[in-house]
């Protein structure tokens, strides 16, 4: 896969979220993504960005357009040094949240985008990464 | 601080969204209108949000606890405008919106309303409307 733009946004305050949408809807109209991906996308983004925030008091995130064959897509990597997940197996799950929230979060981000990657470790971070296919 | 204004429209408040909304936002709005129902009696709350382009799960529990409230301060809640992006994410987010009522523009979000409040009318209510009408 190959990287063909790369850009670092950090995401420290409710306020940046808006940015970041505005920016990752940019990246998406560049690459001739049809509306209803891009809403897609930018919906996942919007609740990695909010969990970022919640529970790590923000972090970074890596927007790039990749290229595999003749596919071009958004590839997003939210980067946090929060406490991170203990049991991703149980975050994943649909309902499942120790805010308060209705825990819709992860599962429902990994259903609107194409790839969906989480890596985490307790007391240093969580990595997520997604990819939305301009045409997936 | 930014604010979402809120229009009286006789019985009616008129809500619509034209900014990204972020939570805070979302929040003033769900405690404002909670006020406005309450402090101008109204019956029914119509939100566009047809310039809204992203409902993430967030903003999808604020419209529904927006909803639940105003009904049990006797009031219906129509949410009109939809984008057809947003409901397909929504209902993939897992997001259904269950108790909300919804129509494709203003004026049929206002039929729905009217229709819904005139359903809602027992005798008591009957003679506040008739000296509504008087005014």
């Amino acid at each position: 896969m190959l990287s063909l733009s790369k850009e670092t946004i950090k995401v420290l305050k409710e306020q940046d979220v808006v940015l970041l949408r505005n920016r990752v809807k940019e990246v998406a109209v560049k690459i001739k993504m049809g509306l209803v991906n891009q809403t897609r996308l930018i919906t996942a983004a919007s609740e990695l960005l909010r969990n970022m925030l919640r529970y790590a008091n923000g972090g970074n995130c890596i927007v790039e357009i990749v290229s595999s064959g003749r596919n071009n897509g958004v590839r997003l990597t939210f980067i946090d040094k929060g406490p991170g997940i203990p049991d991703i197996a149980l975050a994943m799950k649909d309902g499942y949240s120790t805010g308060k929230s209705l825990g819709l979060g992860l599962p429902g981000t990994k259903r609107l985008v194409n790839e969906f990657d989480i890596k985490s470790k307790v007391g240093e971070g969580t990595t997520v990464t997604i990819i939305k296919w301009a045409n997936g | 601080m930014d604010r979402i204004p809120i229009l009286r429209m006789g019985n009616f408040l008129l809500v619509t969204i034209q900014v990204d909304l972020y939570d805070r936002l979302a929040l003033t709005l769900e405690a404002d209108l909670v006020q406005m129902v309450k402090k101008t009696n109204a019956k029914g709350v119509l939100i566009d949000i047809s310039a809204v382009s992203i409902v993430d799960s967030f903003m999808g529990r604020i419209i529904g606890n927006i909803a639940s409230m105003s009904k049990i301060l006797d009031s219906e809640t129509v949410v009109v405008g939809m984008q057809p992006a947003v409901a397909i994410t929504l209902i993939e987010l897992g997001l259904p919106l269950k108790g909300v009522h919804t129509a494709l523009d203003v004026e049929k979000g206002m039929l729905l309303l009217k229709s819904m409040i005139d359903e809602n009318v027992d005798d008591a209510d009957l003679d506040e409307q008739d000296d509504a009408f008087a005014e």
